[in-house]
């Protein structure tokens, strides 16, 4: 009884684009699985389990795709299972899969994680008509906008944070052969012209709509020390969580949401962290909006509620900085939205096992993940380092 | 791994057609009930997971909106499957075991009325070769009957046999939307629906929901006199192409109920989730019950077939029969995909 240890053994993704055309669904599924397993040095058949996120089946058009794809992911005779927890799915999956190692039922699983935007429209996907609900009918920019000019006005944040973010956040994506956004031009001006869109979240504060998927491989202790023994690091999990909180409430802050300083909270306790500023690494964080960058600095404990932005115009969340957020360019640069979760997720296991390239951070060795989703609601979170926990 | 029980379980009265609720006025009177009957209320659950499907919701994110109804505030551990609730009962089967939380809520619902639910299912299908052919789930089914009949393992009167015994023992069912006695050979001088199958040979379009409470060790036993405590449970899934499997056999619900333990031990009652009529002889074969007398006692899914929680149903009809000492131990099965691809096997027993 209790939990067994359990470390990321194998990460993969795809080249993540506008419109992978060159693939279907099972293609890009595939290509992302093949790859950590090949990082695991594993093959289809060495795999117990499989489990499978993404967001809405209307954003591909696609009833529950896990049962057309179950052939592609080698799951014939083994489980496959399908989460599903709005934007927070990739990073939920993930850890619905890990607990299958925790609690001792399966030794090697593959979790993976999509969404082939190109299909469908997702802001329209995410604008039907509810029956006796306000129609929203703006995606999630035009849901979000308000939350953000509300921390503008608390935080008393100057208007150019946003800004700093989106440049900061696609200069990383240029060092990640993944990204969908290589924006080699881009300067501070050119975000500040771009349209504004949901004021005030401007067109090139926003993040892009993806194909894209990533996949990952959870091993039991004994597969992970022989990984290790082998000279193939895994990333260790020293804890995991997720809170959920009510979209229509008025006890809520959708700015500083306490489902996430919940789940921050207790992720942080079962990995030994006091205090997250100085203890963690790096951060791979949902950011889909630049102004979230702040937001969730402060909702995650990296700074007091207020001074969130100070932390961004300081530099501090630079590749170079005392705490850099979002190395692989983040859901900025890349937002296949089922796999934008465990794409952070991903990228915390890739630094501590040392294996970010061009993004690594330097000796990185505690990595925190973060995945939200829904209104600001959905919260999942997990804790990666190189040591044994 | 640790004693998990069923402790609770409520579930609407199954209808054709809920039309004066919505998906949340339909599942609050559930979720309410099911936390009442063990004088819980959500603060006392340490995880929640819950089964819906959009595509039935007709929105995306539609279990957002069913969150809301259980009130979960202060934020809480919760998860949402796209899949039936007796998979959401495994996830929180599976947090259980990690030994820090000792309760779960788990629930279901779906409306299938708003749509055409056969046309609907056919978006499930792959979306490149199949899907644009738009076949529907009963003539998939009708193929699978066909394949069993031809195969000599199966018969039109021994398909009725399904029909009538099941609607005769929804009788008792209160929730039962499809429930009479009539002799099976009867039933056979209707007319095709699909050939080979008839009307009667299909599970009803259902609106409804469910909601089942778990709890560990001691945290059940103090709140019920009688768990029904899951002694195994496993699924497995096929391909879903039809050629690539043998539509005869169920190799997954054989391989589920091997690992969950199905043959370790006398089973008093089943409730197989079996949409068509000819699905439930090819479970009974592929779990080793072929003969068993106490199949469906509830009426099984021919009776009432909500979509997204007739397979957690089952558990909850399994685990009522034990909590009331009508049964020691029994067998649950869930099911999804087309042609039974996907399957779930609980085994749930009483403490002697």
């Amino acid at each position: 009884m209790g939990k067994d240890r359990v470390a990321v053994i194998g990460v993969g993704q795809t080249e993540h684009r506008a419109t992978r055309g060159d693939v279907s669904m099972a293609g890009l599924v595939r290509e992302a699985a093949q790859r950590a397993l090949a990082d695991a040095q594993l093959t289809w058949s060495d795999i117990d389990a499989v489990v499978i996120g993404k967001a809405p089946d209307f954003f591909e058009g696609v009833m529950m795709p896990e049962l057309f794809l179950a052939d592609a992911l080698g799951s014939t005779g083994k489980p496959l299972f399908r989460v599903h927890t709005a934007g927070s799915v990739g990073g939920s999956t993930a850890i619905v899969a890990a607990q299958l190692v925790q609690a001792g039922i399966h030794e090697r699983v593959l979790t993976v994680a999509f969404e082939k935007q190109s299909e469908s429209e997702a802001m329209w996907a995410l604008s039907l008509p509810i029956p006796f609900t306000p129609p929203l009918h703006a995606g999630a920019g035009g849901y979000f906008a308000p939350h953000i000019r509300s921390y503008m006005r608390r935080s008393k944040a100057p208007d150019h944070i946003g800004i700093l973010v989106a440049v900061k956040d696609r200069l990383n994506a240029l060092k990640n052969p993944y990204a969908h956004l290589h924006e080699h031009d881009i300067t501070f001006d050119s975000v500040k012209d771009s349209l504004m869109l949901w004021d005030p979240i401007r067109y090139a504060e926003t993040c892009p709509s993806s194909d894209g998927a990533c996949a990952l491989v959870l091993g039991s202790e004994q597969v992970a020390d022989d990984a290790a023994a082998e000279g193939r690091a895994p990333a260790w999990i020293h804890g995991t969580a997720m809170r959920s909180e009510p979209t229509l409430s008025a006890d809520r802050d959708t700015v500083l949401p306490l489902g996430g300083a919940l789940c921050a909270a207790d992720v942080y306790k079962q990995a030994g962290i006091t205090n997250p500023r100085t203890d963690v690494d790096c951060v791979e964080m949902y950011v889909p909006f630049s102004w979230f960058e702040p937001m969730w600095l402060e909702n995650l404990g990296f700074a007091e509620p207020g001074d969130g932005w100070r932390m961004v115009e300081d530099g501090a969340t630079e590749l170079g900085g005392d705490l850099p957020i979002n190395m692989s360019g983040g859901v900025l640069s890349s937002n296949p939205i089922g796999a934008s979760g465990m794409l952070r997720f991903a990228e915390a296991s890739m630094q501590v096992r040392g294996g970010a390239g061009d993004h690594q951070v330097d000796g990185a060795k505690l990595a925190v993940g973060h995945a939200y989703g829904g209104g600001s609601q959905f919260f999942a979170m997990w804790v990666v380092g190189s040591a044994k926990p | 791994m640790r004693d998990v029980a069923v402790i609770s379980f409520a579930q609407a009265k199954n209808q054709r057609r809920v039309a004066d609720l919505n998906e949340v006025e339909m599942l609050m009177p559930v979720t309410g009930q099911v936390l009442d009957q063990v004088g819980m209320t959500i603060d006392d659950i340490g995880f929640t997971c819950s089964g819906s499907s959009d595509y039935l919701a007709g929105v995306g994110f539609s279990f957002v909106s069913t969150l809301d109804g259980v009130g979960p505030w202060p934020p809480i551990q919760e998860s949402h499957v796209e899949m039936d609730g007796a998979f959401a009962l495994y996830e929180a089967w599976v947090k259980i075991q990690l030994g820090e939380i000792d309760t779960a809520l788990v629930y279901c619902y779906s409306k299938s009325s708003p749509g055409d639910l056969p046309m609907v299912l056919t978006r499930q299908l792959d979306p490149y070769t199949v899907a644009p052919l738009w076949p529907d789930t009963v003539s998939l089914a009708a193929l699978q009957a066909r394949a069993l009949i031809d195969a000599g393992r199966t018969t039109e009167p021994e398909m009725a046999e399904v029909a009538a015994r099941s609607r005769r023992s929804a009788l008792d069912n209160p929730n039962a939307q499809l429930a009479w006695d009539r002799p099976a050979g009867d039933l056979l001088t209707e007319d095709y629906h699909v050939a080979p199958l008839r009307k009667h040979d299909c599970a009803p379009i259902t609106d409804g929901a469910a909601a089942v409470v778990l709890a560990a060790g001691d945290a059940a036993r103090r709140r019920v006199e009688r768990p029904a405590w899951i002694r195994g449970i496993d699924h497995r899934i096929e391909p879903m192409a039809l050629g690539l499997r043998d539509l005869t056999v169920s190799a997954s619900t054989r391989l589920a109920g091997e690992k969950a333990g199905v043959a370790d031990g006398p089973v008093d009652v089943a409730e197989l989730h079996a949409p068509f009529t000819h699905q439930e002889l090819i479970l009974r074969e592929a779990l080793g019950l072929v003969d068993h007398q106490n199949v469906n006692p509830s009426g099984g899914a021919l009776s009432a077939n909500p979509m997204l929680a007739a397979g957690l149903i089952r558990i909850g009809e399994v685990a009522t029969r034990i909590s009331s000492g009508e049964a020691d131990r029994g067998v649950a099965h869930a099911t999804s995909g087309p042609c039974l691809q996907q399957n779930l096997v609980c085994v749930l027993e009483g403490e002697s």
